[in-house]
């Protein structure tokens, strides 16, 4: 379907191209000069768009041998109008850790993403990894064997333990609480069964945060959140708490007020922390990160059991682990790792992600099968119901 | 004695064999069923993990996945053009 001049015909897809932000239009316009791929998928785009709905097609099967995850198969429903695009498959690439390239490691892979497939990539998909978008199932080995030869690999899909991704961390964060690049790269090396041969009742994520900021959404988006915190005070700087006062910061209204828990106190000359009361937000840190920094014995806590809407509504991280010291966080990681996946494994429904299990049985017992003993810090809001019935240990039921 | 590998991965096949196109079959659903069958003491998850490794990369069972993972036979993909 093309026009007078040989361009594909896309009154609908024009439209996306207007205004001041990027367009993905635009983009494959540009690669459609070049590629036959991208001339056909801009006429299926169009076609779509006309008729209001999809004209893709999931595959079930395609992927490169001894690999479960890492190619999504997708094949058009109007393989003769637009043949170009007959198979259209999407490759996972397991992304570096922290998302540090050299601009010849980015070159390589467009070179050849390229040569095997329609030359556009998405940097990245919602989990972390490099997305190569449109290929034939006779391209994915010679692409797999080339990414290999250059160092990558494909990264998960299906029901395996997702790409592990995590922020920048102490490669340019002076708040990381722990090296998440080393850790997202380790366990990403000692799971890559897991990785790459679907095992599980469905996907499961890691993502490791440096802080409580969270730069990666941990807490909402990870089956396993690693969230850096600390356990001791914070660190402050009071002529820094000055200045930023002499510079006009309200230090009352911007900081103190701002509090979740009010544990600070501004008389006008001096900041007083209740640190016993401090939830690890990062909000006065972020206001005045000259005055206030992280304290010094540093860790991660561990949550389990966020996810995105998909099948079930959204659901945020639970506290597993409230602090793990940083030098002992890989090995609390993978003898946990392993018992909840041994529960999991056991009593998961297929298509049940971790949350909805720990929602389904309960906390109280999911902590009993993984060998866990409850802490207050579990807790995650208090109870509201003031009636409560306690039951006596010989099963009495008390007040 | 531990069931050998291979006994394990051709009793895998053929349940994958015997249930193709009647029920999707997953990596966890093969290792249940050869612990219940053997007992832990002679057939491990780890055991099963191998022979499972073996069907795959032998080619003789792929991965496929519709809706999540599963283990079948190789087949011509029903979505692909002919």
């Amino acid at each position: 379907m093309a026009d007078g001049n040989g361009k594909p015909k896309a009154q609908m897809l024009d439209e996306l191209e207007k205004g001041p932000w990027p367009s993905f239009v635009k983009e494959i316009k540009k690669a459609a000069e070049t590629s036959p791929v991208c001339h056909d998928l801009m006429g299926q785009l169009e076609v779509s768009y006309e008729e209001k709905r999809s004209h893709w097609k999931h595959g079930g099967i395609v992927g490169v041998l001894g690999y479960g995850g890492g190619v999504i198969g997708r094949y058009s429903d109007l393989p003769d109008q637009f043949p170009n695009v007959a198979h259209f498959h999407t490759l996972r690439v397991n992304h570096p850790s922290g998302w540090f390239y050299t601009s010849d490691a980015l070159r390589t892979l467009c070179d050849i993403w390229e040569r095997h497939g329609s030359g556009l990539t998405n940097m990245h998909g919602s989990t972390g990894d490099i997305v190569f978008l449109g290929t034939k199932t006779d391209e994915l080995e010679p692409t797999f064997k080339e990414l290999t030869e250059a160092g990558f690999d494909l990264g998960g899909s299906g029901s395996v333990m997702r790409t592990p991704s995590c922020c920048v961390g102490q490669a340019r964060c002076e708040w990381a609480c722990y090296d998440t690049m080393a850790a997202c790269d380790d366990i990403t090396r000692t799971y890559q069964d897991e990785l790459h041969r679907p095992a599980f009742p469905y996907k499961f994520k890691f993502k490791f945060s440096g802080c409580p900021n969270d730069c990666v959404a941990a807490i909402a988006r990870a089956d396993l959140s690693i969230i850096g915190t600390w356990r001791d005070d914070i660190q402050q700087d009071d002529a820094a708490v000055a200045e930023y006062a002499a510079s006009g910061l309200n230090i009352q209204k911007d900081v103190c007020n701002r509090c979740p828990t009010h544990c600070m106190e501004w008389d006008g000359k001096k900041l007083t922390i209740e640190n016993k009361e401090c939830v690890r937000c990062m909000h006065c840190i972020n206001v005045m990160p000259k005055a206030l920094r992280p304290g010094k014995e540093k860790g991660a806590a561990i949550l389990i059991g966020a996810k995105a809407p998909i099948l079930q509504g959204a659901l945020l991280s639970s506290v597993l682990i409230p602090f793990v010291p940083a030098e002992e966080l890989l090995d609390t990681l993978k003898e946990l790792v392993s018992r909840i996946w041994d529960f999991w494994g056991e009593y998961g429904k297929n298509r049940e992600r971790i949350g909805e299990l720990i929602q389904r049985v309960g906390m109280a017992n999911f902590l009993d099968g993984i060998g866990l003993d409850p802490v207050p810090e579990m807790v995650g809001s208090p109870r509201d119901n003031p009636y409560i019935y306690f039951q006596g240990k010989d099963g009495d039921q008390g007040t | 004695m531990a069931v050998a590998i291979e006994a394990l991965a051709d009793e895998m096949y053929k349940m994958v064999a015997e249930t193709q196109g009647k029920k999707n079959l997953k990596a966890l659903d093969l290792t249940k069923a050869m612990i219940a069958k053997y007992g832990e003491a002679e057939c491990s998850k780890d055991d099963c993990k191998h022979a499972i490794r073996q069907l795959i990369d032998s080619g003789r069972c792929v991965y496929s996945y519709f809706g999540g993972s599963f283990i079948t036979l190789p087949h011509k993909e029903g979505a692909a053009p002919e």
